[in-house]
């Protein structure tokens, strides 16, 4: 079938895949494999040692490199990771946040080495501290200096990278994070005002560039499976955004109000029971996204069908591709006007949307903006509070979810393959990495470094911008550990609060009543309140779930310590022992469990505590929770054990089994 | 001392007898007047954390080490309890000389006061300085503060404070006040003078012209050494005074009659003469330590429980 001859067809978004593992070298080889099967842009994934600013051979970075993502220490892997592609006509999207100078001024760097104009570099780096403090947890610096260096990069870009998207504001994370779609879009926009009254404010930015930098803002949205109610989603940012970038920074040119945005769909929903339903799962979240010509992605990229059980394979990734190029190039779907212009419902949906999220978003202005309401953990109470009712409405079946709370009666799918159909990242990649950059760092020239970061750290503290001191410092060797720890001296680390604090539990359903009955009895048995100890290990900052696990457990009447995330092993067992806990749960979603876990068991026994009970959750493979559970853990919960109050059961289970008979 | 603190949480029978035997012990070898014991309160989001982190690099370096008590409330539906703030509290994370516990206040099921109590004994014993940190919400600074040598109170700049702190009371108890972020500007400063003012028109024990309020920021680091040195200067007048042992003796008092409060109730206390008789009790018998006579006047009033059913 073919499109009729005179059918006018618009400009398809751009198709990419958010990908990155192991090494430069890797990495550049599937992009190269990825364009080739059609792929039209590149969206880099940095691994969590990258993205937190430690370089590979960082004690925090260990079981990390390479991980969820591509290592990248120096400008010698910048330029690998490029290797034979042409930067002037490369669109690259980079999801970089707290150190997104750095990693700019790499690519800056990398382009000026190999002969390309940085004026001609088009791309995005992601750049929203605030959403890396509600959800995503990549942030180093406090909220302030944050800003400003957004700023930075804003104020640099709009002169010298014309054509750069030097900060992508996020909602995906905020929906990732339990968002309703009226917080999503609200704190969305008071990010973007943030960034905006930053730039305004710092003085070496004249007010006439202002309308061009608000043509450079772009947007990073979700897409869930209520698929409807995100068209009109995105259709109240596009026209909020209309009416705040005339009203507040006085935007004439209507074309530099436009709301420009891509998308990753929702991985949220993608489940790991029946994993072949996610498949159709994300083409309607793709349709949410590109249905509606008004409000259609400028960018796509779609997750896998596998996501929820480890790391896509290049085939899983290809699958995905492949559904962007029918949607865009087999169905009809670009050949029309906007098909939801005159939809009284539509309509009717968008209004309400908008007139809640103005009302959510004046609160958080009134407060001061994102930093007062990061600060006072407000945005971050909020989303807990959504998450928390989300869990429990799947749990009690007020969400359906197909073959995880509903239709659970299922064929073997032969998709699965034996549990072998996901990506193992090679273990020789970190080793591999670390030679690598010790060898770099002793071909460097001393006094051009020293020079660079000593340039570096008086630019800023005279409050510069460190965009052109970063780019000299990549020439010179600088690495991604020395740059940020320049910064951690001048500005200082933050810990974002958890937000878990503030919610209050409710009753809850006959199981929960059930379960906190158990647990008060086990109290006489232990002496005192079951306490327990949530943690983080390594680098991931994707703490949704282990807020979720240290609410319910305060529900269920237990005595709940959580010390946030990017811990170190060692600190987590100390704390163990001095909390006097009597049972110790681990969150890492980031891949790096085995080695993270087995740090954390052998913390313990050398602090005498090798009979106290380890649970661990998170996205493990079975054939990893067997070898964890032969290394000594309890229990090891995946995104299938979605019924929080029956894992807490189950924790009352592992402390009765270990706790000696009165 | 994390067994140490397990065994003074235990209520099983025989555990909660050893646990008496150590506090006892305790009580009667540690020399007068030990380790400085010190409160830490103020309303969420005050900074108590960010100060109690600035405090240990401010205190660790010049080699004392610190033990904290970090408090937070139960729920009063569950029993729950999320200990969440100590994650800021980061100086001390690998730092053997910094020991940090979190308690749950489990205050409708009784034992806050209690476990506290035996917690600051045991920590007062093996470290240098002791802190204790609590959400204060106006009811439980006098229960801190009996707890304590010197207790601060954390005030938010520009939340119209003083006049609540009239208004709830709680004036009377602190012996330092700390607006905390004193880079919010005039806001700081307005609300330390508005708190001078009103520390020395309040009705407080002790006289008005001691109670310090102090400017600080915790994320800059400043104001920390003259906080340091207004709760030393505190505890030290009140040693020179001779006061800082009725102060202890007070708190012993309190201690003792809540705990057994929330063990037997007012009909328990009824058994032995009431409250005020108690009181008359407790403060004259210092023949043993304040642990050994909670196990005797529990005994006593177990037995009068027991004769008059």
């Amino acid at each position: 079938m073919t499109a009729p001859e005179n059918a006018r067809r618009d400009r398809p978004w751009m198709f990419r895949t958010y990908s990155g593992h192991s090494s430069a070298r890797a990495s550049n080889e599937l992009y190269r494999t990825n364009l080739s099967k059609g792929q039209t842009g590149l969206s880099v994934a940095f691994d969590l040692p990258t993205q937190t600013g430690y370089d590979s051979d960082h004690p925090l970075a260990r079981g990390e490199v390479g991980k969820v993502g591509v290592p990248i220490s120096h400008i010698d892997d910048m330029t690998a990771l490029f290797k034979e592609l042409p930067l002037e006509k490369m669109n690259t999207s980079m999801t970089i946040n707290a150190n997104a100078a750095w990693l700019l001024a790499l690519y800056v760097a990398t382009a000026e080495r190999t002969g390309a104009d940085p004026k001609k570099l088009q791309g995005t780096t992601q750049n929203d501290i605030v959403k890396e403090y509600l959800s995503r947890g990549t942030y180093i610096f406090p909220p302030e200096a944050s800003l400003k260096l957004i700023g930075d990069i804003v104020a640099y870009t709009v002169d010298s990278i014309p054509r750069w998207n030097p900060t992508n504001i996020c909602s995906y994370h905020l929906q990732e994070a339990g968002a309703t779609p009226v917080q999503e879009i609200a704190y969305a926009l008071a990010t973007a005002i943030s960034v905006l009254d930053q730039v305004r404010s710092r003085g070496d930015v004249p007010e006439a560039a202002i309308p061009r930098i608000v043509g450079r803002i772009s947007f990073f949205l979700n897409s869930g499976i209520r698929f409807v109610e995100e068209i009109c989603k995105v259709r109240a940012m596009a026209e909020l955004w209309d009416e705040i970038t005339l009203e507040r920074y006085g935007v004439q040119d209507a074309k530099l109000r436009r709301f420009r945005y891509g998308v990753q769909v929702n991985s949220l929903g993608l489940t790991e029971a029946q994993p072949e339903n996610n498949v159709i799962r994300i083409v309607l979240e793709a349709l949410g996204v590109t249905l509606s010509k008004k409000a259609r992605c400028r960018a796509l990229q779609l997750p896998a069908w596998n996501e929820a059980l480890g790391l896509p394979r290049p085939w899983d990734q290809q699958w995905s591709l492949r559904i962007q190029q029918i949607l865009a190039f087999e169905s009809d779907l670009l050949e029309h006007e906007d098909i939801f212009d005159g939809s009284r419902v539509v309509e009717e949906k968008t209004e309400e949307l908008k007139r809640e999220a103005r009302r959510e978003l004046d609160v958080v202005l009134e407060m001061g903006g994102t930093v007062a309401a990061i600060e006072n953990a407000y945005m971050k109470q909020r989303l807990v509070e959504s998450q928390t009712a989300r869990a429990r409405a799947i749990e009690n079946g007020d969400i359906t979810v197909v073959g995880v709370n509903a239709y659970t009666n299922a064929e073997p799918s032969p998709l699965m393959d034996g549990g072998q159909s996901i990506l193992k990242v090679d273990e020789s990649a970190e080793r591999e990495q670390i030679e690598r950059l010790v060898e770099f760092r002793s071909k460097r020239n001393r006094a051009d470094v020293e020079s660079a970061v000593q340039n570096l750290e008086d630019v800023l503290r005279n409050g510069g911008n460190v965009m052109p001191a970063s780019i000299r410092a990549a020439h010179a060797g600088v690495t991604t550990g020395e740059w940020a720890d320049v910064l951690r001296g001048l500005y200082g680390e933050f810990r974002a609060p958890t937000g878990v604090v503030a919610t209050e539990g409710t009753g809850g359903s006959q199981a929960t009543t059930d379960t906190r009955d158990r647990v008060h009895r086990l109290a006489d048995t232990l002496g005192r309140p079951l306490k327990i100890l949530v943690g983080k290990p390594g680098l991931d900052g994707h703490s949704n779930g282990a807020e979720q696990i240290a609410v319910k457990a305060r529900d269920v009447g237990m005595e709940v310590v959580y010390d946030g995330i990017r811990l170190e092993p060692g600190e987590i067992a100390a704390s163990a022992r001095d909390e006097g806990v009597h049972l110790v749960g681990l969150s890492i979603l980031s891949g790096s469990h085995s080695v993270l876990v087995i740090d954390v068991l052998d913390r313990l026994r050398e602090l005498g505590l090798g009979n106290l009970p380890v649970v661990v959750g998170g996205i493990i493979p079975e054939e990893d929770a067997d070898k964890l559970c032969q290394a000594g853990v309890r229990r090891v919960y995946t995104p299938k054990d979605f019924d929080l109050t029956r894992i807490m059961s189950d924790i009352v289970d592992v402390v009765e089994e270990t706790s000696p008979a009165p | 001392m994390p067994e140490a603190l397990n065994l003074a949480d235990d209520r099983r029978a025989d555990r909660r007898k050893e646990a008496l035997e150590l506090l006892d012990t305790l009580e009667r070898e540690m020399p007068f007047p030990g380790a400085p014991r010190i409160g830490l309160t103020g309303a969420p989001g005050a900074g108590k954390s960010t100060l109690l982190d600035a405090l240990v690099r401010e205190l660790r370096p010049k080699g004392e080490t610190l033990a904290i008590v970090a408090v937070d409330p139960s729920s009063r539906t569950t029993g729950g309890a999320l200990l969440g703030d100590r994650v800021r509290v980061r100086s001390g994370a690998s730092d053997p000389g910094v020991f940090i516990r979190s308690m749950a206040a489990r205050d409708q099921l009784g034992g806050l006061a209690e476990s506290a109590w035996a917690a600051v004994a045991i920590l007062a014993a093996a470290f240098d300085r002791v802190f204790v940190e609590t959400v204060g919400v106006g009811q439980s600074e006098s229960d801190v503060a009996a707890l304590v040598d010197t207790l601060v109170y954390v005030a938010t700049p520009g939340t119209g404070d003083a006049l609540q702190f009239m208004k709830a009371g709680i004036l009377e108890y602190p012996d330092v006040f700390v607006v905390n972020k004193a880079d919010l500007g005039a806001a700081a400063t307005r609300t330390a003078s508005e708190l001078r003012s009103s520390v020395s028109l309040g009705d407080r024990g002790t006289s008005p012209s001691e109670a310090a309020v102090i400017l600080t920021s915790a994320s800059a680091g400043e104001g920390i050494d003259e906080l340091v040195s207004a709760m030393d200067a505190h505890r030290q007048r009140l040693i020179d005074g001779d006061a800082l042992r009725e102060r202890r003796w007070r708190g012993r008092e309190i201690q003792l009659l809540g705990a057994l409060e929330r063990r037997y109730g007012a009909f328990g206390i009824e058994r032995l003469g009431g409250r005020r008789a108690l009181r008359e009790r407790v403060r004259k018998d210092d023949s043993v330590s304040a642990f050994a006579l909670l196990a005797r006047l529990g005994l006593e009033i177990e037995e009068a429980l027991g004769k008059s059913r």
